[in-house]
């Protein structure tokens, strides 16, 4: 399922995580998850919340860089293996994964995996397939 | 020891008529052979008539950096290319270099003021001198090393960029001083430390030039090397290191006032200052043929003393410089304008145009960190992206200002908005 995730610049610098997410808790937005991928002087955070459109508007008018991205939800049995069977149909199809990271741990439901792709629309087709 | 003494010794009346004679000829040749000045001497009514000595060089239209760029590359020469057996160029305002060309005579003059100036320094046929300034269209390298061999030292051309090798050559080759900038000696100092090497090595003299250093510093380099150290001064457009230089007393830069005629003016109203009294310099080249300039406005800040000298030299004598009255840095002897900075970030278009230069002096060598704001349509999700926006951009300015640039990529609006002047430079090398 294709979903907006929302992204967020951040310059490495102390306190800005919790600015961040003090803002989404003032706008009552809920975080469902979250991953920071850093760089040595700033980092991304990439986050999956109750309403990224609202979120990214709370953010922008704090003065922070946020931008909604396309990502594909995907849903896998929690099981052994699981994961590599839908990582493995991707890139048998030749489509490069640029970031992976959980949405929803497990548990009877099955896990969420977050996935962005070179190529979202192929990525969609290869999984249904 | 004083290289030339008939013309660094000579009573200030002499001087004054050796330079009203050869400022007459000057005009002449730039009225008849450059049109930019013919026309700027038209416009202000003087014909070179009207100049009859050294006294009436008031009457004469300055030039400036502008004007050698409006005329790049070669259009400010008084000579056929013919006559010009080197060029030499440094970064101008806007990317475009700024170009200078000498004659044989031109370079033969040169090597004499540079002469003059390792002398000052005691120097001889007897040393062996490592020219560690880069060698190319800087005038740093090859300047100093044309004045060297006129010594008759021995010269080692080391160039820059090989600290250790450098070092084992000073050791091996016994090198009895060096040429090159005071924040690269300082970071030379640090290595000869760190191998423990101080003891073996046979230095006694520094000239250090090409960018703006203070007397703290230059007394830290004398204690750590146990050496003398002296400051050298000069610019391509006048001709490059070598115009004016220290003696062994360092109450100021004796300048080759029979080749280069100093003027100190208020940057406002470019009217002359007393003596002592701090303005900008400016310079006429009284002999130069390649590119003769007339009150060349340096933008440097200093004073200007004509008192006679313990060191026996009659020449005037600059304080130690004090800034300048525009906004041109000078990292690792690189001229740097801010604007060159800007117009690559605006011709790049990938980046807002907010930037903010950091200049910095870490383990005594200058460092450049540029912050650029990350721009709404140039933010990307993928920090693989990012990073080559950085790299890009860090080329772009290495491409623009010739200089390797740290870029740092900052949020939005961190960058501080000024109501007036923009400030776009943070400068925390103490220097002054």
């Amino acid at each position: 399922m294709l979903v907006n995730q929302l992204s967020v610049f951040m310059e490495n610098k102390e306190g800005r995580l919790e600015q961040v997410l003090e803002t989404l808790a003032e706008g009552n937005i809920n975080i469902n998850s979250l991953s920071l991928a850093e760089a040595t002087d700033y980092g991304m955070l990439r986050m999956m919340v109750s309403d990224p459109e609202a979120g990214k508007k709370a953010l922008k008018e704090k003065g922070f860089m946020a931008r909604l991205t396309p990502v594909l939800a995907v849903d896998v049995a929690d099981e052994v293996g699981q994961l590599q069977v839908v990582l493995t149909k991707i890139k048998q199809a030749g489509i490069n994964i640029e970031y992976v990271y959980s949405m929803k741990a497990g548990g009877d439901d099955g896990a969420t995996i977050i996935i962005r792709t070179s190529d979202l629309e192929k990525t969609q087709e290869v999984l249904k397939a | 020891m004083i290289w030339n003494e008939a013309k660094e010794c000579m009573s200030r009346d002499q001087l004054q008529t050796l330079q009203s004679a050869r400022l007459v000829k000057l005009v002449d040749r730039v009225y008849h052979n450059v049109e930019f000045y013919r026309r700027k001497m038209q416009e202000l009514g003087i014909e070179p008539g009207d100049i009859k000595g050294i006294e009436d060089i008031t009457k004469l239209p300055f030039t400036t950096k502008a004007d050698l760029r409006d005329n790049y590359p070669f259009g400010l020469f008084a000579v056929p290319q013919s006559q010009i057996v080197r060029v030499h160029a440094s970064s101008g305002t806007t990317g475009k270099a700024t170009v200078v060309g000498y004659t044989r005579k031109d370079i033969s003059v040169w090597a004499e003021c540079v002469a003059r100036a390792f002398a000052q320094a005691g120097l001889g046929r007897d040393d062996v001198i490592q020219i560690a300034y880069g060698y190319g269209l800087f005038t740093g390298g090859l300047g100093a090393h044309y004045g060297a061999e006129n010594l008759g030292a021995t010269v080692v051309p080391m160039s820059t960029g090989n600290t250790k090798k450098l070092v084992t050559m000073m050791k091996d080759f016994g090198a009895t001083a060096i040429a090159c900038t005071p924040s690269y000696l300082l970071h030379i100092a640090e290595t000869l430390e760190a191998g423990d090497d101080i003891k073996d090595i046979k230095l006694k003299a520094a000239i250090c030039g090409a960018e703006p250093w203070t007397e703290q510093m230059r007394k830290q380099i004398e204690e750590k090397l146990h050496i003398n150290a002296f400051d050298i001064y000069g610019l391509s457009e006048i001709m490059g290191p070598g115009v004016a230089c220290d003696c062994i007393y360092h109450k100021g830069l004796h300048v080759n006032e029979d080749h280069f005629f100093p003027e100190i003016l208020n940057p406002d109203t470019l009217a002359p200052c007393a003596e002592d009294e701090t303005g900008e310099l400016a310079f006429t080249t009284l002999t130069k043929e390649g590119i003769p300039l007339l009150r060349y406005r340096t933008r440097d800040l200093t004073s200007i003393s004509y008192a006679p000298c313990e060191c026996g030299r009659t020449t005037a004598r600059l304080s130690r410089f004090k800034g300048r009255s525009d906004d041109m840095l000078i990292i690792r002897g690189v001229n740097v304008f801010p604007s060159q900075v800007e117009a690559a970030l605006l011709e790049m278009g990938e980046t807002s145009p907010h930037y903010m230069m950091i200049v910095d002096r870490i383990n005594n060598l200058d460092t450049l960190e540029v912050q650029v704001e990350v721009d709404e349509a140039f933010f990307f999700d993928r920090l693989s992206e990012l990073d080559s926006l950085t790299k890009k951009i860090g080329h772009v300015l290495q491409q623009a200002i010739g200089l390797a640039v740290k870029v740092k990529l900052v949020e939005p609006n961190t960058i501080e908005r000024s109501m007036g002047k923009a400030v776009h430079v943070i400068d925390k090398r103490k220097l002054v």
